[in-house]
This record gives structure tokens, C-alpha cells and sequence, in this order.
């Protein structure tokens, strides 16, 4: 008994140290983001390294937003990834319901030449896209990126509803069926409770992807009319062609940060955790 | 009582269900369908178009001559054509193996009642938060030799006694750039796997639990069965990025050789050479490497499809 | 009721088109993504705008150079007229120059003789003037004087040889007092264009020629310059630090203004920061002619920098592009942009300018390191610059990381810049 105990002791002081590690690993990080951003341009290089700056210049987020329309930029960051993710959500969850519930010939087909899509490299082709973007006269607007960003999001969001469709027992269905409920009503009070996190983890991811996009958002937009986050911290203002302003882009990463954080907790947890536990019980 | 009236519709109409059902799964397809074909198709036709040409998008007027299989034969022979293939497939084995590890452990621990999950639920949505634009510069900072931190907190902490150059040393560039992707794209796995696991009802674990199953046999009898679907999406799609990393590689070592990933060295010739048609046979050249390896997910791992 | 409405018609159009008639045509110009430069082009462009009765959109583009290039590609690719005016890289004429009008039709030689003549040569592209240089750029030597001062030396080094003898005794005593951070030298030894420059330098200082020459022969496999890169590779871990192969300008301008190197090589931007309120090296250092080798036919070598504005064969306002740009580059407002952003004029009067003497005294001390200037062989190697920069820069990065012999890594660059040629450029 006494081996076990100190064996245990120790493999849970381990595992501790491990998890802290990890932790560690994660948000230092996020810590030294903040910190460069707090920092004068001449503390960013000082040695010995300054961890915590003794001036916290905290107008460097001031002129984030005084120094270019960055509020524009999170404006057309969140219609866009908002909007994808809507799309991608309910075209490929019905996709995915047919993928996961039907029986078809060229199912397979169907099913690979979707993943096909997403298996080119980016800048391959970027050059096609701006052709049809132009054509299609989307330059440099919204639906310009929502297009294009539904290249990569749809494949993944078809993948992985798919996944979760099938997992669902279709006695589920079938007690709905018994019961007397629509087609529209088994979907919104049966379906949807138990593919809830499989939604909103594709909707999270999806979201998150068409946020950070740089490439093809730098290429089909050319002012701040439609101009979304990343690019517009890449164009951030510094004093010189080769300076970086870093403790700006610093900063506008923090404002871009936190809240993507907050709404990744509220839905993960809250709505998923919460749904899936009534869904089984119930 | 519906069975009835279900075998009274096929009478009647002469339409069996299996085919009703297979147009409701067409109709069902459409709209996906409809937009990657439209969004997707012409890009993809005018890649595959070009591979089979020589264009130099530097000249004007454009000049484009048919040459076949010839940049393929070329590419073949590309001595750098293949390092980059092996650095991207090291890359890749190494970079997915470790946030498929880390992942699942952080989807683990934030699924189980755990003293700092909420801690640990926050810290790991943050690597994926930040934009990749600056990550990719911020780490590389980090990586200095000079007054990077992490040579800074290696000898404050006696673990070293002189500063490493992280990006400069052919034996330590793609560990650290490793170390940024994985730090990059843990949460993506394990946003996916919790997913996955909150969908497994508990009332299994309590059987198991009943039937005296010690933790490492809930683990591989009830989790990772019930994980696969989810754990197959997620290796697939996370391979497939790896495959054709390009920002955590370029913004660190640029077109080092030894770290040149094949999506690098396409945007090379695509872009700074202007060579459309060779470039397109590498864009070619990427897609069936990234076939070979979904097709091995695939025969090894089982994916349903029926 | 008919000819009221008709009336209201005719005034409003009335109004609309003489609003349109009065404000001309709008160009769109491409010019800086960063801070200074921008406004700076903003307010020089709406000058013009006001002037001429026309009005200018500026758009902004990335820092990067790969992604400028990637994005005037896409343009340029797809025969849009979006832009008129493109700022362009010094080594950009020769790759985007079929992309370009012959703006030798709106200048004629008088108006081109104001500028410096080396970036006119530079700015042509099969005998048509594609581009008229805007600002230039340089590579400089920075050193610390107070340092040169302390360990007895009377002035900077003039030889490659002087200056690692000069950073080995600087380091070695620094090192001693407690700094162990310090290095002798820091450069740019990443692999990319900028190691491209550098090692340009190191090569033509040594009269080792200029990789391709101007009638674009292959002239890099020789021995001059295979010395010259052996040199450069023995000071990587002694006098530089063993990561100064991966930085590029930042990074070595960090270990400098850290009061952590003796010698810098970077372009004259570096200097602004350096003389900030809060710097570390401010008041501490001054610019010189890079070192030449001590042999005979060695010469100071300068790589050209600097950027150039061209009009799109697309736009659909040629003549008025081709005025602004006059506008942009004449002596007034280079004067003006030297004085407020510290931009090197592409006009040699204007170096000697009082007003710019007065506000930046060191742009007038870098005129004669323009006489030693040396340009990248864009011109010669016309769309296959990049190629050949590429196969350059991997070559040299090889040697300095020690992968590579450099009489070895020269021949094999050789014959691949043959390969790369083929029936000429």
C-alpha cells in the first residue's frame, strides 16, 4: 500500500508539472505580445531582456485605432467570417446530412471530390480566383471573400458535420417519426440538440479560419472598404519602409484577440456543454 | 401504420424509396456542389490548364506554349523539388503526431472534472486567436539569438550556458518551426476532439465503471473508438494543412533550403519567377502528394463513407 | 409639370457633369505601405491633385516586397487599369518592364539629366525608360565612435581587413567588461534578396564584378569573389553572431540600436531610430562608405536601393500619370521628402540643397558613396532577376553556413545561371 501510495504521489506531482508546462507553452506567448505591446520601439531590442515594461505605453492601442480605420477592418472581418461560417454551416449541414443519412450511388465520389478542393495550395490558385473574382465584379467587396473563403471552409464543414451526422442513432429519428412530428420539427428538436456540437466546433473553426485568412484577402481588396483585419496589420504604418511598428501590431493583435477568445468560451461551453447534456438525458 | 402508406406511395407511384431518397440526397448536394464547382472550378481547370504550358507571367503580351508533360518531366528531376518534399512530409509526420498527442490531452483534461480546466479551456483557444501574420514574425523574434526570450529564459533557468541560433542552424530551423505550428494549431485538434468527446453520453463510462474497467481500458475501449470519427477528420484535414504550410515556414526561414516546404517553392516559381506553368506542375506536383496521403488515412484508418 | 421636371433634369445633370468636368480625371497610385511615406505621398499627391485639378487615390500595398510583387502581378496579370502609378523595387524594371509605358515620350533628356544617372540606366528596359527613380538607397557602414574612440582607433575602417581587426579588439574588451552580447559586426545573412546586397558588395568590393555584367555575361565564378565570401563566411560565429545568417534588416538593426554591435551594415533608415529620444546609441555613432578590399583593384561598393515610379501600359490616363510622377520627382518636393522623411533624393542637386543640409546633415555626407554605388544586374538579367538573385543568395547562404566550399558553390552557380539564361536573357 505504502509503494503505491508515493508511486501515485508522484505520477500525480508529474502530471502536475506537465499540465503546467503546457499551460506555460500556450500563453507565454500571448504574455509577451502584451508586453511588446507595452513597450517603447527601444525597449523591444534591449538587452538584458525587459519582461515587463517600467513605462506600460498604453497609448500604442490608442493609435491602433487612431492611426488607421481599424474599426472598419473588424467590421469587414466579422460580416465576412460571420457570414461563411452562416453559409458553410447550413449548405454543408445539408450536404452533410445527406453524406451521413442516405444511401446513394456516387456517394464516395461526392464525398472525395469535396476533400479534392481543398487539396491545392493557396497561391496556386489564387491567380484563377482573381480572374473569376473580377468577373463576377466582387473586387474588393465582401462577397468577394465570403466566395472565395467557402472554398476551404465548405469541404471541412462537410467533413466534419458528416461525421457527426452519422453518429446519430436513427432510432432518434424514427421515435420523432412515431411521434408525429414534421420533417422541419424532427430536424430543430431532435437533429440539431445532438449535432449541436458538431455545428458549433465547424462553425468555431470555420469562423476562426476565414478571421486570420491573409492571402487572398490582401489580393482581391485594395481599400478599407472591404479590407479585413490581417491585412490591415500587415499595412500597419511604421516609420520607415524596413521598421516594423511593432508594438502597434502588437497591440491591434490584443484587441483581436480577446474577444475571438470570449465568443470561442461562451459558445463552446456554455451552449455546447449545455445543449449536449439535455440532449442526452433528454 | 406508416409502413402502409409508405408501401401504398410506391405502388402507386412507381418511384421506389431507395431512388427518392437518392434524389433528396442530390438535392440535398446541390447547393455545396453548385458552389465549389462555381468558386473551385475554374481555379483548379486553369491550374491544371497551365501545368501543361510554359507562361511567364513576367512578359507582356503573355506568351504561353503548349509543352505537355514536360514540366513534369522537369519536375521530377528537381533535385529541390524533393528536399522540399522531404521537409514537408518531416514536417508534417512530426507537426500532426504532436498536436494530435497534445490536443487530445487538452480535449481530456477540459472534458474531466478538473481542478483549472476553465484555465486551461481559455489558454488553449489563444495560439489559434492570434493572426498568423503575426505569430509567424512574433516567434520569430523570440527565436533571436541576441535578445530573443527564449534564449533569455534557457539561461536564466541554467539549462544552457550560450544562446542558440534557433533559425540559423540547419539542425535546429524546422524544431522551432516545428514548435510554432504546433503551438499554432493545437487548438484546432483539440476544439475538435472535445467536440468529440462531449458527444460521447456518459452513461457508457458509468457501465464501464460498473463493469470494474480500470482508467487506460475506458480509455481505449469507450473513448477512442467513439473519438475515431472526429479524431479521422480532424488528422485528415490537419494533414492536409501541414501539407501545404506555407506562412510558419517562410516568415521564419524563408527559402533556406533546408526548411523549404513545397508550397513555398511553388509560390516561388508562381510568384517572384513569374513562371506560371512550371509552377502549376508543382501546384500539381503538391495535390498528388496530398492524394497519396489521404489515401493511406483512408486504407489504414477506415474511413466510413457508406 | 413637364418642363419643370425637364428643367430639374437639365440642372442637376447639368450639375453632376460639370462637377465631373471640374474635377478631371482620378489616378490611382500605388506608393508606400508605411507610416511617413504614406502621408508623405498623400499629401505630395493631393498637392499635385489641387494643382491640376485632377484627383489622386492612394492605395496602400504590403510592407513586404515578395507580397508587392505578388499583388502588381495579379494587377498587371489581368490587364486591370485600377492602378496607374506603381511605385517599384530598383530591381523591378527589368521583370514588370513589359508592363510599363515608355515614359521617354513625356521626358525628354534635359528633364532626365537632373537625375542620378546610374538609376536612370537602371530604370530602362529594351531602350525604353519604364521608370523614373523616385528615392534612393544605399548600403552603409554604421559605427560606433564612441567605441572606435575608447580602443584607440582614429577613424572608420577603409578596409575589409581594418574592420575585422577593428570589431575583434572591440568585442574581445566589451565582452570583458561584463557585455556578453556584444558582437563585432552585424549584417544581413538571411536567405533572401537582402543577403543578395550584401553579398553584392562584399564581391564588387573585392573587383570580383556583379554577378552578371551588363552585356549579361555569367562573370561570378572567380576567384575574387570566391575570397570575398570565404571572408564573409570566417566572421559569422567569431566577429558576428552565428544567428546573423538568418536576420534580415530589423534583426541586425536590433542587436545595433541595443548598443550590442561596433560595425552595422544596413540601409540609411536604420539612422532615424538610432538618434531617438530614448536611444541607447544616440549621439554614439556615425554612417561611412562601406570597406573595400586591400588588394589593388578593391573599390568601396554601395548596393543600389531605392524606388522607382512607373506608369501601367493600362492605365487609362497615361499623360496625366506621367505629369504626377514629374510632379513626385521634381526638385521641390524631393527636397521636401529628404527634409521630413530623411528619403535620399534620386536628383544629385538636391544633396547639396541648403535646407537639407541643415535638417539631415548626413544625406548630404552620403553623396560620394553614390559614386561607388553598384547596381544589382536587373537590368542585364531583365525577367529572370529573381531566378538569378535566388540561385545567388542560396550559393552564398551555403557558404556561410558552411555547407558549401565557396570556389565549389560558385561553379555549380555558375552552370546553373547558365542553365537559367539559356538563349539569353
Amino acid at each position: 500500500m505504502r509503494r503505491r501510495g508515493v508511486g501515485h504521489y508522484l505520477g500525480q506531482v508529474a502530471f502536475a508539472i506537465l499540465v503546467l508546462l503546457v499551460f506555460f507553452y500556450l500563453v507565454f506567448p500571448f504574455f509577451w505580445a502584451i508586453s511588446s505591446s507595452l513597450k517603447t520601439p527601444n525597449e523591444l531590442f534591449q538587452t538584458p531582456l525587459v519582461y515587463w515594461p517600467p513605462v506600460p505605453q498604453w497609448k500604442n492601442y490608442a493609435e491602433v485605432f487612431t492611426g488607421q480605420p481599424f474599426a472598419r477592418n473588424l467590421l469587414n472581418s466579422l460580416i465576412v467570417a460571420g457570414l461563411t461560417t452562416t453559409l458553410s454551416l447550413l449548405i454543408g449541414g445539408t450536404a452533410a446530412y445527406a453524406l451521413g443519412r442516405i444511401r446513394f450511388r456516387g456517394k464516395r465520389a461526392v464525398f472525395y471530390g469535396i476533400l479534392g478542393v481543398s487539396m491545392f495550395p493557396q497561391i496556386a490558385i489564387l491567380g484563377g480566383m482573381f480572374v473569376l473574382i473580377r468577373t463576377l465584379h466582387l473586387y474588393n467587396t465582401w462577397w468577394g471573400l465570403i466566395l472565395s473563403y467557402m472554398v476551404f471552409t465548405l469541404p471541412f464543414t462537410v467533413w466534419v458535420l458528416t461525421s457527426f451526422v452519422r453518429e446519430i442513432p436513427r432510432e432518434l429519428e424514427e421515435a420523432a417519426f412515431v411521434d408525429g412530428a414534421t420533417p422541419v420539427q424532427s430536424l430543430t428538436r431532435v437533429l440539431l440538440p445532438v449535432m449541436a456540437p458538431g455545428l458549433v466546433t465547424a462553425g468555431l473553426l470555420a469562423f476562426i479560419q476565414a478571421w486570420n485568412e491573409f492571402l487572398f484577402a490582401l489580393t482581391f481588396t485594395v481599400d478599407n472598404k472591404a479590407r479585413t483585419v490581417p491585412v490591415a496589420i500587415a499595412l500597419f504604418s511604421g516609420a520607415s519602409q524596413y521598421e516594423l511598428p511593432w508594438a502597434q501590431i502588437m497591440a491591434a493583435s490584443v484587441v483581436v484577440t480577446v474577444p475571438l477568445i470570449i465568443l470561442v468560451l461562451v459558445f463552446q461551453q456554455r451552449i455546447v456543454a449545455g445543449l449536449t447534456a439535455g440532449a442526452v438525458k433528454g | 401504420m406508416q409502413e402502409t402508406a409508405v408501401k401504398k406511395r410506391s405502388a402507386k407511384g412507381g418511384i421506389s424509396l431507395e431512388s427518392r431518397r437518392a434524389r433528396t440526397a442530390w438535392l440535398f448536394l446541390t447547393p455545396t456542389l453548385v458552389v465549389v464547382a462555381l468558386v473551385a472550378g475554374y481555379p483548379l481547370f486553369r491550374t491544371i490548364q497551365l501545368s501543361l504550358t510554359q507562361t511567364n507571367l513576367l512578359q507582356f503580351p503573355l506568351k504561353s506554349n503548349y509543352v505537355g508533360l514536360l514540366n513534369f518531366k522537369f519536375l521530377v528531376q528537381d533535385a529541390q523539388w524533393w528536399r522540399s518534399v522531404q521537409n514537408t512530409v518531416v514536417f508534417t509526420v512530426v507537426s500532426v503526431a504532436a498536436e494530435t498527442l497534445l490536443g487530445l490531452g487538452i480535449a481530456m483534461l477540459v472534458n474531466a472534472k478538473f481542478p483549472g480546466r476553465g484555465a486551461m479551456r481559455t489558454a488553449m483557444l489563444i495560439p489559434w486567436a492570434i493572426p498568423t501574420v503575426v505569430s509567424a514574425q512574433m516567434w520569430r523574434w523570440m527565436y533571436n539569438d541576441v535578445y530573443g526570450v527564449i534564449n533569455d529564459m534557457l539561461m536564466k533557468l541554467h539549462l544552457t550556458d550560450k544562446a542558440y541560433a534557433w533559425l540559423a542552424n540547419p539542425r535546429l530551423m524546422l524544431p522551432a518551426v516545428i514548435s510554432v505550428d504546433v503551438w499554432k494549431t493545437t487548438p484546432f485538434m483539440a476544439l475538435l476532439l472535445l467536440a468529440g468527446l462531449q458527444s460521447i453520453p456518459t452513461e457508457l463510462y458509468e457501465a464501464a465503471r460498473v463493469d470494474g474497467a480500470t482508467p487506460w481500458q475506458n480509455f481505449v475501449r469507450v473513448t477512442l473508438p467513439l473519438l475515431r470519427p472526429a479524431l479521422l477528420v480532424a488528422l485528415i484535414f490537419r494533414t492536409l494543412d501541414a501539407l501545404r504550410v506555407f506562412d510558419a515556414i517562410y516568415v521564419m526561414t524563408g527559402t533556406t533550403p533546408s526548411t523549404m516546404s513545397m508550397a513555398v517553392y511553388a509560390r516561388q516559381q508562381l510568384v517572384d519567377f513569374g513562371l506560371l506553368g512550371y509552377g502549376s506542375a508543382m501546384s500539381v506536383g503538391i495535390f498528388v502528394i496530398i492524394g497519396l496521403f489521404v489515401v493511406a488515412y483512408v486504407v489504414s484508418l477506415g474511413v466510413e463513407v457508406e | 409639370m413637364k418642363r419643370i421636371w425637364l428643367a430639374v433634369l437639365i440642372l442637376v445633370g447639368g450639375l453632376f457633369g460639370g462637377a465631373a468636368l471640374a474635377q478631371g480625371v482620378t489616378l490611382h497610385i500605388s506608393c508606400g505601405a508605411v507610416g511617413n511615406e504614406l502621408t508623405l505621398c498623400k499629401d505630395e499627391a493631393q498637392a499635385w491633385a489641387t494643382k491640376t485639378g485632377n484627383s489622386v487615390v492612394v492605395v496602400s500595398t504590403p510592407n513586404s516586397s515578395t507580397d508587392r510583387l505578388a499583388l502588381y502581378q495579379q494587377q498587371l496579370g489581368a490587364q486591370s487599369s485600377s492602378i496607374d502609378v506603381y511605385q517599384i523595387d530598383v530591381v523591378w524594371p527589368g521583370i514588370l518592364g513589359s508592363y510599363f509605358v515608355d515614359l521617354g515620350k513625356y521626358f525628354n533628356q534635359s528633364d532626365l539629366s537632373g537625375y542620378i544617372p546610374a538609376l536612370i540606366t537602371n530604370d530602362q528596359y529594351e531602350g525604353k525608360q519604364v521608370a523614373i527613380p523616385w528615392f534612393n538607397d544605399a548600403g552603409l557602414l554604421y559605427y560606433r565612435t564612441d567605441l572606435l574612440k575608447k580602443y584607440g582607433f582614429t577613424g572608420p575602417p577603409t578596409t575589409w581587413d581594418q574592420l575585422t581587426q577593428m570589431a575583434q579588439k572591440i568585442q574581445a574588451g566589451e565582452r570583458a567588461a561584463g557585455n556578453d552580447k556584444f558582437w563585432g559586426y552585424v549584417w544581413q545573412g538571411n536567405a533572401y534578396e537582402g543577403l543578395t546586397c550584401d553579398a553584392l558588395e562584399w564581391v564588387y568590393s573585392y573587383g570580383g564584378g556583379t554577378i552578371v555584367d551588363p552585356k549579361g555575361n555569367i562573370t561570378i565564378d572567380n576567384a575574387k569573389a570566391a575570397a570575398a565570401i570565404n571572408m564573409a563566411a570566417g566572421w559569422v560565429g567569431t566577429i558576428s553572431p552565428p544567428g546573423v545568417t538568418s536576420y534580415q534588416e530589423e534583426d541586425a538593426r536590433g542587436v545595433w540600436q541595443a548598443g550590442n554591435a561596433a560595425f552595422m551594415r544596413n540601409w540609411p533608415y536604420a539612422y532615424g531610430p538610432g538618434q531617438s529620444a530614448d536611444s541607447p546609441i544616440k549621439d554614439k555613432f556615425g554612417v561611412a562608405a562601406l570597406p573595400k578590399a586591400s588588394t589593388p583593384d578593391g573599390r568601396h561598393a554601395a548596393t543600389l536601393g531605392g524606388w522607382q515610379l512607373a506608369v501601367s501600359r493600362f492605365s487609362k490616363h497615361q499623360a496625366e500619370a506621367a505629369d504626377l510622377i514629374k510632379y513626385l520627382t521634381s526638385s521641390q518636393v524631393e527636397i521636401e521628402r529628404a527634409v521630413k522623411g530623411s528619403f535620399l533624393p534620386s536628383r544629385l542637386a538636391v544633396y547639396d540643397d541648403p535646407q537639407v543640409i541643415q535638417q539631415n546633415p548626413f544625406i548630404h555626407q552620403l553623396k560620394p558613396v553614390f559614386a561607388s554605388a553598384v547596381a544589382r544586374p536587373a537590368t542585364a538579367t531583365k525577367q529572370k532577376y529573381n531566378q538569378v538573385s535566388s540561385a545567388f543568395w542560396t550559393a552564398v547562404h551555403n557558404v556561410l553556413t558552411g555547407q558549401a566550399q565557396a570556389n565549389q558553390a560558385l561553379a555549380g552557380l555558375k552552370a546553373q545561371l547558365t542553365r537559367i539564361k539559356g538563349t539569353g536573357w
